[in-house]
C-alpha cells in the first residue's frame, strides 16, 4: 500500500503539491501533507463534523473523502477564513462575541459549516440554521451560543 | 475586571485554527503508535505473534507483554485504598483479557496508515471464557492470587480476590436506632443510572521525544494533571521528574476521562526512550469509546425513614458501582464521592451508605463530570419526590422542610469528602428555591402545564435540588512578572481543558494590577515553567489558581508600590496602583509606569536598592477545606405517546456560586454541562452484549445531543453566599451545570405522566416512556 501518486490540490488560493497514497483522507492530507492543522478529527467516520471544510463552496466532510478526489476543485479550511487576528471573518468574530466556543476543538468545523451556509444563504433563518448545526456535534457549550453566533453572524452578513 | 463578562483570551488563536492540540504536534522521522486490542472480553490469552507485522516494510517495533513485564500496574492519583491495587491494570494484557478494547499489543511504525495495517497483522490466539457484566450478581472470582500479588505490587503474597474490589460505609447518627424507634413512614426506592461518560470532541493522544541535547523527555499533548503524570512517567522511564518535561497543548475537553495516566501514556514514553524516536499516537474514536474511562453505571437503592411533614429522620442506602475491568487512578473516588455527597442540602440526621465497588468484563470506570452527584443527586431527589408523592406533599414543600439553614452555616457533616472533613462553607438553600420560584414563575408553570395537561398534552414539570463541591486544596501556585516593557505575565501550574482559564486567571490578576486583562499573558501546563500544579479536576481551579494568582497579584503590587516609593521618595502610604502604573494618590500625574519599575529592578539596580531582581512575586494558595456551591435544575417536559420521545421545552437553572469571575464563562459551563446531562438521561449509555461485547463503540450508536436536542437553558446565577475560605468567594462553576438533570427529567417525566416514581432509572428510553404513557390515565395538578 506505500504505492504513491501526486496529488495537486488548491486549498485557500494556495497549491500544494503532494505525494500520497491513494487511500489517503482528505483531511489528513490537509493536516500532514499540507501542514493545514486547523481541520480537526473527532471521529473520523463521519458523524461529528470537526473536519468539515468547504470544497467548491459546499460543506464537506474531510475525513470522508479521499484527497485524490479533491483534485482539481477549490478548498477552504478555516485557515483561509481570516488573514489575522484583526482581520477575522464575521462568522469568528460573531463566536468570540457570543461565547461560542470554550474547548475550541469542534469549532473550525462549526465556522465552515456556517460560512458555507450563509455564504450561499444570508437570509438563513433561526430554525434553519439549527438544522443545519445539527449535522455537527460540540460537547462543550450546549450550542445555544454557537446558535447565537451563527444568527448574529447572519444578520451582519445579510445586512 | 472580576466579575466582567470579558472576552475570552483563548479564542482568537483557536477561531483561525492556529490551536494545537495533541494531533497537531509532529517532529521529523517520528514513529506512530498503534494498540492491538482484545477483541473478546474475557479470555486467556494463548498466544500474540507480532512477526507478521514486523516483516511489512517501516514497522520498527512491535510489543507485547513480555516486552513490558518489568513495568507495574498503573498506580492511583486519587482515592488510593488499599484494597484496591490488585484490581490494577497491567500497560498491557498479562495473559488474561478482561474487556473488549484491552490493550494487547503495540506496534511502531513510520506512518499511522501503516502502524494500522501492521496492529491488523498482529495475531491474537484466546481462549474465551464466560463474561461477568452484570454488577448487581454476586461477585465471581476475579484476579488469581498471582495476579493480585503482581497488582498490588506490596512484595507481601495476596489471595485470590473476588469481583467485589471494595466495600465502604459512610454514616454518621445512628440509623438502626431510628429505624428501631418505629416512628415514621417508610419509604424506599431504587434508583439506577446508565453507563456513560465524557467523550469531549478530542480523542486522547500523546507525543513523547527524547532530545538527546538536553537529556529530555518532551511529553506534549497532556491535559488535566501534567505534574503528577510527569512523576509517573519519571519512575517507568528511570529519568528524574527534572528531566521529564510534559507540557499541555490545546486540550478539546476534558470532562474527568481525558487527560489521566493510561496505559498507552506509558508506552508512548517508553518507546520514545527505548526506539530513540519521537513517537506519536493518536487515539480514534472507536478505540476511545472502548478505552477511555467510562463512567456512572451505579444502581442505588435507598430506604427513608420519614415524618408525616416530610422531614427524613434517617437514610439508609447501599448501591454498586459498575467499576469495570480493572480499578485506575481514580482509585474509589466516585464511590467514595457519591457517598458523601448523597445527603445534598438536605439535614437528614441518621445517615448511612454502604458502597460496593464491583468489578466487569467491561470497560475500566472512572470520574466524569460531576462524579457521585450526578448519580446520588438522580437518587435522592427521586427519593424526595415519591416521600412528597406518598405523603400528598409539595415537591418544594418537603424539599423546604429538610434543607439545612441559612442560620446553621457553616455546617459540618461529620463525614469525610474527597479526603476532607465536610463542612458546607456557606449557603442559603431555601432563598435560591425562593428566586427561582419567583423569577421563573414556578406557580405559573405549573398552572400551564396542568392547563395543557387537561387538554389532553403529556407535559410536565419537575426539579432537582443540589450541593456540588469545588475547590479542592491542599495548594496551588502563580507568578506574575512585568517585563522591562511592561508586559505582565501570569505563569502557574494550573490547567486548561478548554473551560477558559486563562481568561478567568488574566481577570483576576487585572484587577489588582489595573490593567487591561487581555494585556496579560498566561503561561500554564507546562511543567517546566512552574514547579508545581495539581491539576484540572474536581472544579478547582478558580478558587485554587485564580485565589493563588489574587495572592500573587497582591505580592506584586507591594513590591512595586515599595520601589516606587524609595524612587520617588515618598512613603508607600502615599501610593495606589492604578491603571498600571503605581502614582501618588494627591497627585495622580506623578508617579511610575511597571515598565518603568521593572527596569528598576534590573539586577544590578535591584541589589543596591536592596530587593530581588526582577518585578515578579509569587503567590499561593492552600486550603484544607472544599466549597460547597449549590443549585437548582428545573424542566418543562413534552412526552409523545406515539413515539416515546421527551421532548425538553424549557430547562431552567438556578446555581450560586459565591462569586462569578466571569458570568459569560459560568453560563457557559452551565449550558454545556446541561447539555451533557441531558445525553446521560436521555440518550447515551454503553450497552453491552451478554458476552461482554460492547454494542456503542461509534457515534451512529453511542448518541451524543446535537443542537435539536439541547433547548435554550435558562441560567439564573447568584451571589448570595460568597465562600468564606477563600479571598476571592469564589466557588467553582464546572459541574453544577450537569449535577441534577437527570433528577430534574426525571421528576418532569413523572409529572407528565401523572405517575409519581415511574421513573427510576436513566437513560429514559422511548420505549419506556410508550409503556409508561400507554397506562397512564386522568390529570392532576402539578404538585
Ligand atoms: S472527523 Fe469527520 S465527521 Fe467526525
Ligand atoms: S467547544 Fe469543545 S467541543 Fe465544541
Amino acid at each position: 500500500m506505500s504505492q504513491t501518486v501526486p496529488v495537486r490540490l488548491y486549498v485557500n488560493g494556495d497549491r500544494h503539491d503532494i505525494d500520497i497514497e491513494p487511500r489517503r483522507t482528505l483531511a489528513d492530507a490537509l493536516r500532514d501533507d499540507c501542514g493545514l492543522t486547523g481541520t480537526h478529527l473527532g471521529c473520523e467516520h463521519g458523524v461529528c463534523g470537526a473536519c468539515t471544510i468547504l470544497v467548491d463552496g459546499k460543506p464537506v466532510r474531510a475525513c470522508l473523502m479521499f484527497a485524490v478526489q479533491a483534485e482539481g476543485t477549490s478548498i477552504r479550511t478555516v485557515e483561509g477564513l481570516a488573514p489575522d487576528d484583526q482581520q477575522l471573518h464575521p462568522v469568528q468574530r460573531a463566536f468570540w462575541e457570543k461565547h461560542g466556543l470554550q474547548c475550541g476543538f469542534c469549532t473550525p468545523g462549526f465556522l465552515m459549516l456556517v460560512a458555507g451556509q450563509l455564504e450561499e444563504k444570508p437570509e438563513t433563518d433561526e430554525e434553519e440554521m439549527r438544522d443545519v448545526l445539527s449535522s455537527n456535534l460540540c460537547r462543550c457549550t450546549g450550542y445555544q451560543n454557537i446558535l447565537k453566533a451563527s444568527m448574529a453572524a447572519a444578520e451582519e452578513m445579510s445586512g | 475586571m472580576i466579575g466582567a463578562r470579558a472576552l475570552r483570551l483563548e479564542d482568537p488563536v483557536l477561531l483561525r485554527g492556529a490551536g494545537r492540540y495533541a494531533a497537531d504536534t509532529y517532529h521529523a522521522g517520528e514513529l506512530h503508535m498503534r494498540v492491538v486490542r482484545s477483541p473478546v472480553a474475557h479470555g486467556r490469552v494463548r498466544a500474540v505473534d507480532v512477526a507478521d507485522a514486523l516483516r511489512l516494510d517501516g514497522v520498527v517495533a512491535a510489543w507485547t507483554y513480555d516486552d513490558v513485564a518489568d513495568l507495574p500496574a498503573i498506580g492511583f492519583r486519587l482515592t488510593p485504598r488499599e484494597e484496591l491495587l490488585p484490581y490494577r491494570q497491567p500497560v498491557l494484557a498479562r495473559g488474561v483479557v478482561r474487556y473488549v478494547g484491552e490493550p494487547v499489543a503495540v506496534v511502531f511504525a513510520t506512518s499511522a496508515y501503516l502502524a494500522e495495517d501492521a496492529a491488523e497483522r498482529v495475531v491474537v490466539e484466546i481462549d474465551q471464557l464466560p463474561a461477568h457484566i452484570d454488577p448487581d450478581a454476586d461477585p465471581v472470582a476475579w484476579v488469581d492470587a498471582e495476579q493480585a500479588t503482581w497488582a498490588a505490587g506490596l512484595g507481601t503474597p495476596l489471595p485470590e480476590q473476588d469481583s467485589e474490589a471494595t466495600r465502604f460505609v459512610t454514616e454518621y447518627g445512628d440509623v438502626e436506632a431510628a429505624f428501631a424507634t418505629g416512628a415514621g413512614r417508610i419509604i424506599e426506592l431504587d434508583a439506577v443510572i446508565g453507563r456513560h461518560t465524557g467523550v469531549p470532541m478530542e480523542c486522547r493522544g500523546l507525543v513523547a521525544h527524547y532530545v538527546e541535547a538536553d537529556q529530555e523527555l518532551v511529553i506534549d499533548g497532556a491535559a488535566k494533571v501534567p505534574f503528577w503524570n510527569r512523576d509517573a512517567i519519571a519512575d517507568v522511564t528511570g529519568l528524574a521528574p527534572s528531566q521529564v518535561v510534559v507540557r499541555e497543548t490545546h486540550v478539546g475537553g476534558g470532562f474527568g476521562p481525558r487527560g489521566e495516566l493510561y496505559p498507552e501514556d506509558v508506552l508512548v514514553a517508553l518507546a520514545a526512550m527505548r526506539l530513540r524516536a519521537p513517537v506519536k499516537w493518536i487515539e480514534d474514536r472507536q478505540e476511545h469509546l472502548l478505552a477511555t474511562n467510562h463512567s456512572r453505571g451505579q444502581h442505588h437503592r435507598l430506604r427513608a425513614l420519614v415524618e408525616e411533614d416530610g422531614f427524613i429522620r434517617a437514610l439508609d442506602a447501599t448501591f454498586t458501582l459498575d467499576q469495570g475491568a480493572y480499578v485506575r487512578t481514580h482509585g474509589a473516588t466516585v464511590g467514595s464521592l457519591t457517598s458523601s455527597m448523597l445527603p445534598g442540602p438536605y439535614v437528614i440526621p441518621n445517615f448511612r451508605v454502604e458502597a460496593h465497588v464491583r468489578l466487569t468484563h467491561k470497560t475500566p470506570h472512572g470520574t466524569y463530570r460531576s462524579p457521585g452527584r450526578y448519580e446520588g443527586t438522580f437518587a435522592r431527589e427521586r427519593l424526595v419526590d415519591k416521600i412528597a408523592a406518598e405523603l400528598g406533599l409539595g415537591r418544594e414543600q418537603v424539599r423546604r422542610r429538610n434543607f439545612i439553614a441559612v442560620e446553621d452555616m457553616p455546617y459540618e457533616r461529620p463525614i469525610q469528602a474527597m479526603g476532607t472533613s465536610m463542612v458546607h462553607d456557606s449557603g442559603d438553600y431555601r432563598l435560591l428555591l425562593d428566586k427561582m420560584s419567583e423569577g421563573y414563575d414556578f406557580p405559573g408553570i405549573r398552572a400551564e402545564v396542568a392547563a395543557r395537561r387537561a387538554a389532553g398534552e403529556a407535559v410536565g414539570f419537575g426539579f432537582g435540588y443540589f450541593v456540588e463541591k469545588s475547590g479542592i486544596g491542599p495548594v496551588e501556585g502563580a507568578r506574575i512578572s512585568v517585563d522591562t516593557r511592561g508586559r505582565v505575565s501570569v505563569t502557574c501550574g494550573a490547567s486548561s481543558v478548554g473551560q477558559g482559564v486563562d481568561t478567568v486567571l488574566a481577570q483576576v490578576a487585572a484587577e489588582t494590577l489595573g490593567i487591561p486583562h487581555d494585556e496579560i499573558r498566561v503561561v500554564r501546563g507546562r511543567t517546566d515553567r512552574f514547579g508545581y500544579g495539581r491539576g484540572a479536576f474536581a472544579t478547582r481551579l478558580s478558587v485554587m489558581a485564580g485565589s493563588a494568582v489574587a495572592n500573587a497579584a497582591a505580592a506584586l503590587r507591594d513590591k512595586a508600590v515599595r520601589v516606587a516609593a524609595h524612587e520617588l521618595k515618598v512613603s508607600v502610604e502615599e501610593l495606589e496602583l492604578a491603571d498600571g502604573a503605581v502614582r501618588l494618590v494627591a497627585d495622580p500625574g506623578r508617579g511610575l509606569s511597571l515598565a518603568e519599575i521593572a527596569r528598576l529592578l534590573e539586577p544590578v539596580c535591584a541589589v543596591e536598592i536592596k530587593e530581588d531582581p526582577g518585578l515578579d512575586a509569587d503567590g499561593w494558595f492552600r486550603s484544607d477545606h472544599m466549597t460547597y456551591p449549590y443549585g437548582l435544575h428545573a424542566a418543562v417536559v413534552r412526552l409523545d405517546r406515539g413515539t416515546g420521545q421527551t421532548v425538553v421545552e424549557r430547562y431552567l437553572v438556578g446555581y450560586d456560586v459565591g462569586r462569578a469571575l466571569n458570568p459569560t464563562l459560568v453560563e457557559g459551563q452551565i449550558a454545556g454541562g446541561v447539555a451533557q446531562g441531558l445525553g446521560g438521561a436521555l440518550y447515551e449509555e454503553f450497552l453491552y452484549a451478554d458476552d461482554g461485547t460492547p454494542l456503542c463503540t461509534t457515534f451512529m450508536d453511542y448518541l451524543i445531543p446535537t443542537a435539536h436536542e439541547v433547548p435554550p437553558i435558562e441560567i439564573l446565577i447568584t451571589e448570595d453566599a460568597p465562600s468564606p475560605i477563600n479571598p476571592l468567594g469564589v466557588k467553582g462553576a464546572g459541574e453544577g451545570g450537569v449535577t441534577a438533570v437527570a433528577a430534574a427529567i426525571a421528576s418532569a417525566v413523572d409529572d407528565a405522566l401523572q405517575r409519581p416514581g415511574a421513573i427510576t432509572s436513566v437513560p429514559i428510553r422511548p420505549q419506556a416512556v410508550h409503556d409508561l404513557a400507554a397506562r397512564a390515565t386522568g390529570s392532576r395538578a402539578t404538585g
